[in-house]
Order: structure tokens, then C-alpha cells, then sequence
């Protein structure tokens, strides 16, 4: 918006193909989930913080999975913990996205021998779009991977008829 | 007050529930009967010389030879001293006397053991799971202890 910005004399009119024009939008204004379980949420915060100031992506924490785009689950995911997660994803809107952040929702990281208690990787409840590695992984690293999941969303042709 | 002192005087009370000890040891320990922990916990905690009124920790315990056990650090504010208490009980009938009357704290502490170890603590007011889904199957820290395979359509093991 800002390459346009006080360029013309009059109102104008654009033409954009509509599936562009939508995936700028959503990818713009990724909501997210507030959703720490373990140390990645020390992450996570430090990246809402100013230093790494994740809002300039669009992604404003919301404390209620029905007004999010996307959930990051940020820490170990015991088993306990997991059937709550299948019913807030559940309770999320579609279109929606999940980022996996860090070792243990990944595949279980250290706990993946011995944790009993451990679900091993989040994706065996709920798709995961996103996988951040890192134990736990930097705020760069969650970034990136925002902007992996931008990339996505650009791709997707949400409006046409899914291929037979 | 010693801890050889604290056991004299637990011997000439209690007798025989006052199995073996070891005084010399870093934190001395004393081990009692599995159905007497009640009233000598109650006894410790209310004799005016003894007044062991903080219980530090309850642990449960798999000592993998057929035995389970339950270890009490306790510690006294006022007379500054401490000591440990033991007690076994076999591993297919574990029954040890709840001491959630004596202190409060042990509650939590019972209900944890019982959730690990599967050490049952005749008396307590609600014994049920506290860490682990109340479905679970298995205690997970005995030393025979095997994952189930599924919890609820999701698999467990890596």
C-alpha cells in the first residue's frame, strides 16, 4: 500500500484477481492463538515483545480460538493437554493454519523414549501446516516461520472448486 | 533432639512397628510398619519434644524387588531437627496407612504416589489420579511399567 500511497488525483479503480487480492488480505492479518504449553512460549512472547515485534506481520494474539487464523502450539504437548487441543482447533474457523513450534510438538523431542506422558508431534491430533524446528527455536525462527506459512497462504486458491 | 534419641523414644512407644533404622546415615532414617504409619506420624507430630509438624516430602518408591515403599521427610520448625521414616509393602497388595490427617500436605503427596506407583493409602478422602488422565492404564514409574500402545485413538509410543 505504501508504493501508492498519495500518488493519484482522483479515486481510482484496480483490477486484481480476486483470489490475490483475498490471500493478500488473510496473509496480512494473521490472527493467532495464545497458546503457550512449555519453554517455546518464552520464545513466543519474546517474539510478540518489541525487539522482535511480531505484529509487524499482522499477527495479533487473541485469548479465544473462534477469532483466530492460526495456532501455534508453542511447547511439549502431553497427552493430557492433546484432547484439549483437538477441540479448540476444532473450535477455530476455517480457513485455519497451525504452526508447530519447537522439538517437542514436533515429534516429542527429549521426551520421545521415555515420555509417557508425551504425545510424540502434535500432528497425530490435528493437521500441522508449519514445522519449526529448534529446541526452543529463536524468535527469528518463529518468524520465519510466519512467513513460511504467508507463503502458503499467498498459494492457495481458496474461492475455486477443489479438482475432482 | 538426635535422631537416636527420636528413635529411642519411637521404640519404647510403638515396639515392634519400629522395624530397623539407620542413624549414622547423611539424613538418618527410621523404618516403620506400612499399617502403622498413622498413629506414629500422628504421635511424632504431637508429642511436645518431638513436634515434627512439616512433612518436607512423601515419596513413593519401587525398590524392584517385589516391594514398593513410601519415604516421609520430616522436619520440625520449632526444635530444628529432622528425620526420615520408611516403610515397605509388597508390590501385588500395596497398603500403606494414609497420613493426610496428620498433615494436610500429604494429601497431594499420597494421591501422586498412588498415581505413579500405584500404592494404595487406605483412609485418604479422595485417592484418585493426580497427574496422569484419570483413564489411564498402568502406574508409570514402577520399574515393570509398559506404555499402552493407544489413549483415546492416539498412539503413545514414538
Amino acid at each position: 500500500m505504501a508504493l501508492l500511497h498519495q500518488r493519484f488525483e482522483n479515486d481510482n479503480v484496480f483490477v486484481v484477481p480476486f483470489d490475490k487480492f483475498l490471500n493478500w488480505a488473510r496473509l496480512s492479518s494473521i490472527w493467532q492463538m495464545q497458546f503457550g504449553l512449555a519453554c517455546c512460549a518464552i520464545e513466543m512472547m519474546a517474539a510478540s515483545a518489541s525487539n522482535f515485534d511480531i505484529m509487524r506481520f499482522g499477527v495479533i494474539p487473541r485469548a479465544t480460538p473462534r477469532q483466530v487464523d492460526v495456532m501455534f502450539v508453542a511447547g511439549t504437548v502431553t497427552i493430557k493437554m492433546a484432547t484439549r487441543i483437538k477441540r479448540l482447533y476444532d473450535q477455530m474457523p476455517e480457513p485455519r493454519y497451525v504452526i508447530s513450534m519447537g522439538s517437542c510438538a514436533n515429534c516429542g523431542g527429549p521426551y520421545w523414549e521415555h515420555g509417557y506422558h508425551v504425545l510424540k508431534g502434535v500432528d497425530r491430533v490435528i493437521p500441522v501446516d508449519v514445522y519449526v524446528p529448534g529446541c526452543p527455536p529463536r524468535p527469528e525462527a518463529l518468524l520465519e516461520g510466519i512467513i513460511k506459512l504467508q507463503e502458503k497462504i499467498r498459494k492457495d486458491s481458496y474461492l475455486r472448486k477443489p479438482a475432482k | 533432639m538426635t535422631a537416636q534419641d527420636i528413635h529411642d523414644k519411637l521404640k519404647a512407644a510403638f515396639g515392634d512397628a519400629v522395624q530397623d533404622a539407620k542413624l549414622d546415615a547423611m539424613q538418618p532414617w527410621i523404618r516403620i510398619a506400612p499399617n502403622r504409619t498413622a498413629e506414629i506420624c500422628a504421635w511424632l507430630h504431637d508429642q511436645p519434644e518431638m513436634k515434627l509438624d512439616y512433612l518436607m516430602c512423601l515419596s513413593g518408591m519401587d525398590y524392584n524387588n517385589g516391594k514398593l515403599g513410601v519415604v516421609y521427610h520430616l522436619s520440625s520448625i520449632e526444635h530444628k531437627h529432622k528425620i526420615v521414616l520408611k516403610t515397605e509393602c509388597p508390590k501385588e497388595d500395596p497398603h500403606v496407612l494414609t497420613v493426610s490427617g496428620v498433615w494436610g500436605t500429604a494429601n497431594w503427596h499420597e494421591r501422586e504416589a498412588y498415581d505413579m506407583y500405584g500404592i494404595i493409602f487406605d483412609g485418604h478422602p479422595d485417592l484418585r489420579r493426580l497427574l496422569m488422565p484419570d483413564d489411564w492404564d498402568g502406574h508409570p514409574l514402577r520399574k515393570d511399567y509398559k506404555v499402552q500402545e493407544f489413549y483415546h485413538g492416539m498412539k503413545v509410543p514414538y
